[in-house]
């Protein structure tokens, strides 16, 4: 038997890998100088941890939608349940003495919980359907996850935690409302910050990361590649499946806990449908399964319309005409085509194919 | 008599889903893309048949006619130069575009038309609010039995006009197979150009249907009907036509009948319940096909 | 039109005449043939009366047959006779409408394909279902998910327990690649393999699986003589060197009668003949349903 030492060459998983976390490692010490020396200017100041959360939410969602390869409408579902979540714990524990960091800690994993056992929950019935399907039911259960959140009710006093579905919780005057049906939540004590977000998308990179190269991690693309194969060879489709689904929304959760908490005030309709869809266009325009390329598209399409401000009134327009451009130059067979030709004839790349197997052995 | 009048209601407010949704299915059914724009579509035509009444003071059907004349212009536009130059692509790459259409036409409307919402009046508002039933004990609006009698009308016309023309028949081929239609001799291109023009005249009349009943007119006054009636195709089973009919009629009763019976604010949750749930039991839809791989 | 119809009936002739010409009672072979050396044991495979319907058509009916532990196998027939819908009977990808078959002694009756997997039966597929994206070494990887057996928390954090697995995994893959001397392609995606690569890294996952029973759908289809030839060798160094059965479907003669060694023959989702290799190639239903009847014959 013939063995073949790969000498030092890096896996795919890990060059990548190294690139999301360099990319994400040099625009934080970056943005922290800039910041540092006054460079930074207010509203980028006040997308910094938008931009991390949206970051959490388009690599979370691309392990469903790129690695797992099940279209989901829904993310902003887990969001919103994450966020809330976290804003509620946080205001259970503001009369506690114990510092803001362990609070933060505890409202974000809370929220990555809920979600987490949310999606797993979401996750068994949706996952058995295939599809556009699949795709219908996400988005169902994303509006039928913000139409609760509009009615509910919730606050806290001397006799504990209150949770109705109307506004009549008989709180004592100490008490205090945190969440208000339809008006969201109010006065909440922003708890996040740039750091905190850099430290939740390293770890969230790290888990998608790690998965993706890992048994899970190939269980599941194999499902995604090839269903019936992926069975033949013995692999529970379901499970693998809602491994992902659940990874992610838990992971949905943290974001939604990161940006729940940088505003002092949140309505629950802000994690709607087009919410949803944002997400999903950072993870399509980022490549599928390319977790680096989620991570570029969120922070520009994040940070796009205020560079945009310039049109004024025609900001989202050129929004709207930015993003169709792109995904036709991206993604037009045409255009790709050329392009290819164009760069072959130019730089005469190395053909990488394995050689044509003339007697090679059978 | 109150659950005959928010029947009605809901079998009205159920036509226009299933006409909007006719448009979805038609062109899933033939390009297997779920075209989000859809929705948006059905919000210019509203504005197209308001500024022809408003301002040029043109005869309600005139305005429905030149609505549905500008949405089906806009129609073929969008798919020759946002979609065609995507097919093969996979369904992802052309959702995120039509995403991008849907938001290129509501900023383009709140440019145009303002964000403040206008007040439609309804084409059928010569004919007096409303006629009574039974001694005055049920009212039913003209813009209820309208809609439903053109929900009737189109559901009949779609299904022969499939069924029985060349052009119809075309559109099912290429549905089908697109490579055997073409091999066949079916021009694919002006086909699904064909399909667009048909679901955005639908959505024309949709829109001036739906803006009748709610006079509330905005730039996003497209987007939930879209999505209602997109989770209706899906519902019917989607490319299916009687389908989207049926499913676009159930969802229209289910949510009237929640938010009267059993709560306003979670009537949205009520529909996309029942979705899901039937999706469970039936994983195609209610007449959709199922298709299973080849192994 | 009136060509056509003249057409299709020679073809429904064609298709009583063999239903007609086919008595069972005069078959020579007994039930269960079994290579000697497998004779003492229980058969690994032992199938019968298995049969399904699609709608009212019977696509396979009355398929009994047993198959030795160490036995090379094969079902032959002509396009469409139901021999893929065979394999996926075996795999559970459809659930039978009639009969049961047990493997190793036990029914299968209501398993699904993952449990079947999980007993010891690997397939491949006519049509190549390779995991596409995944490189060539991760496809084999992928098959491997029982020996390797850390869990979720393992897979995001890669302890120690993950490490030594995984490079045991590494191993182990890059050691069944070179049955076919594929270890070199190891880190190309296998959509980028040609044709032929593909099949033999189908049979290698599957072997990844540490099945019992290999079921090798058309392994030779357009391969050429000499490919063929070594495909041959190398059924029967697969089968040495793990020990197992081997059932396949294929339409290459020469490979099935050099390699099989005992052979059922399909039509029309029916066995018509069952036997050895010289059993088969002598038998008047076979020669009928491959050439068609002679006038007059007997």
């Amino acid at each position: 038997m013939k063995m073949k030492i790969k000498n030092g060459r890096l896996s795919p998983y890990t060059k990548n890998s190294i690139i999301s976390y360099g990319i994400v490692i040099i625009a934080f010490v970056v943005v922290s100088v800039l910041n540092g020396m006054g460079l930074v200017s207010s509203t980028l100041q006040g997308q910094l941890v938008p931009i991390c959360a949206y970051i959490i939410m388009a690599v979370s969602l691309n392990l469903v939608v790129g690695i797992s390869g099940e279209l989901s409408l829904g993310h902003a579902g887990f969001m919103s349940a994450g966020a809330f979540t976290a804003i509620v714990v946080s205001g259970m524990l503001e009369a506690s003495d114990m510092p803001v960091i362990a609070r933060f800690a505890i409202a974000v994993v809370c929220g990555a919980i809920v979600a987490g056992v949310l999606g797993f929950l979401i996750g068994i019935p949706v996952l058995r359907l295939r599809g556009d399907y699949l795709a219908i039911v996400t988005l169902a259960f994303g509006e039928i996850i913000k139409n609760i959140m509009n009615i509910v009710y919730a606050g806290v006093d001397s006799h504990g935690f209150h949770l109705r579905a109307n506004p009549d919780l008989g709180l004592e005057e100490s008490g205090r409302m945190l969440l208000n049906g339809p008006m969201g939540a109010t006065a909440v004590q922003r708890l996040s910050t740039f750091t905190a977000g850099f430290v939740l998308v390293l770890i969230t990179l790290f888990v998608v990361q790690n998965i993706m190269n890992s048994k899970q991690g190939r269980a599941i693309m194999a499902c995604r590649d090839n269903r019936i194969a992926a069975e033949s060879i013995g692999l529970n489709v379901m499970k693998y499946k809602l491994m992902a689904f659940t990874v992610s929304a838990a992971l949905a959760g943290m974001g939604g806990a990161l940006f729940g908490l940088n505003f002092s005030t949140l309505l629950p309709i802000k994690f709607n449908f087009n919410t949803s869809v944002l997400i999903l266009v950072f993870v399509v325009l980022g490549g599928l399964g390319n977790i680096w390329g989620s991570i570029i598209a969120a922070t520009i399409l994040t940070v796009l319309p205020e560079v945009l401000r310039q049109f004024a009134d025609y900001r989202m327009l050129a929004y709207a005409i930015v993003l169709i451009l792109v995904m036709i130059f991206t993604y037009s067979p045409k255009i790709k085509n050329f392009t290819q030709n164009f760069m072959e004839n130019t730089f005469r790349k190395k053909d990488k194919k394995p050689e044509a197997e003339g007697g090679a052995a059978v | 008599m109150i659950f005959l009048t928010n029947l009605i209601n809901g079998l009205s407010l159920g036509s226009v889903y299933a006409i909007i949704a006719l448009g979805y299915t038609m062109v899933y059914g033939i390009s297997k893309m779920l075209n989000f724009a859809h929705g948006d579509v059905i919000m210019v035509g509203a504005y197209i048949s308001f500024c022809a009444t408003m301002y040029l003071n043109l005869p309600a059907w005139v305005s429905v006619i030149l609505a549905m004349i500008v949405c089906t212009a806009l129609g073929i536009l969008i798919e020759g130069l946002a979609y065609r130059p995507l097919r093969g692509t996979g369904s992802l790459a052309v959702l995120i575009t039509a995403i991008g259409v849907s938001y290129f036409l509501q900023n383009a409307a709140l440019l145009i038309w303002g964000s403040a919402p206008k007040v439609f009046t309804s084409i059928f508002s010569a004919l007096g609010s409303s006629i009574s039933l039974f001694g005055g004990e049920l009212t039913v609006t003209w813009e209820a039995l309208f809609t439903l009698v053109a929900a009737v009308i189109i559901m009949i016309g779609m299904t022969l006009f499939t069924g029985q023309t060349k052009v119809g028949k075309a559109m099912r081929a290429v549905s089908e197979d697109n490579g055997a239609a073409q091999l066949m001799g079916i021009n694919v291109n002006s086909t699904i150009s064909m399909t667009f023009a048909i679901g955005s005249a639908l959505a024309a009349i949709a829109g001036v249907l739906l803006c009748s009943s709610y006079p509330a007119l905005m730039p996003t006054t497209g987007a939930m009907p879209g999505i209602k009636a997109f989770t209706a195709a899906v519902f019917g089973g989607i490319g299916s036509i009687p389908g989207a009919m049926l499913g676009g009629i159930l969802i229209g009763v289910i949510e009237i009948f929640g938010r009267a019976y059993i709560s306003s604010e979670l009537s949205d949750a009520i529909v996309f319940g029942v979705l899901i749930i039937v999706l469970l039991v039936k994983p195609s839809g209610l007449l959709g096909k199922k298709i299973t791989e080849k192994v | 039109m009136s060509i056509k119809f003249k057409k299709d009936d020679v073809i429904q002739n064609t298709v009583y005449d063999v239903y007609e010409n086919y008595d069972e009672s005069k078959s020579t072979v007994e039930d269960i043939i079994l290579p000697e050396r497998d004779k003492d044991k229980d058969p690994i495979l032992d199938i019968r009366g298995l049969g399904i319907d699609f709608g009212g058509l019977t696509a396979v009916d009355e398929f009994t047959i047993a198959i030795g532990r160490t036995e090379i196998a094969g079902i032959i027939g002509p396009n469409g006779a139901g021999k893929t819908t065979i394999f996926n009977l075996l795999t559970k990808v459809y659930q039978p409408t009639r009969g049961t078959f047990l493997f190793d002694g036990k029914d299968t009756s209501g398993m699904t394909t993952t449990q079947i997997s999980k007993m010891g039966i690997a397939r491949t597929f006519q049509n190549i279902r390779l995991f596409d994206k995944l490189t060539v070494e991760e496809n084999v990887k992928a098959a491997m998910h029982e020996e390797v057996n850390y869990g979720l928390a393992s897979g995001i954090f890669h302890g120690p327990k993950y490490r030594k697995q995984e490079k045991a995994a590494h191993e182990r893959a890059l050691e069944l690649l070179s049955i076919f001397d594929m270890q070199d392609l190891a880190d190309y995606q296998a959509s980028s393999l040609p044709y032929g690569a593909q099949r033999r890294l189908e049979i290698v996952r599957a072997l990844a699986t540490n099945p019992k029973v290999l079921l090798l759908d058309e392994p030779a289809a357009g391969m050429n003589p000499s490919e063929t030839a070594e495909l041959m060798n190398n059924i029967r160094k697969i089968r040495d060197t793990f020990g197992i059965a081997i059932l396949l479907i294929e339409h290459d003669m020469s490979l099935v009668m050099n390699v099989c060694e005992g052979i059922a023959v399909l039509n029309f989702g029916r066995i018509i003949a069952k036997g050895t290799p010289e059993e088969i190639q002598n038998n008047p239903a076979v020669i009928e349903a491959y050439l068609g009847k002679k006038k007059e014959a007997k």
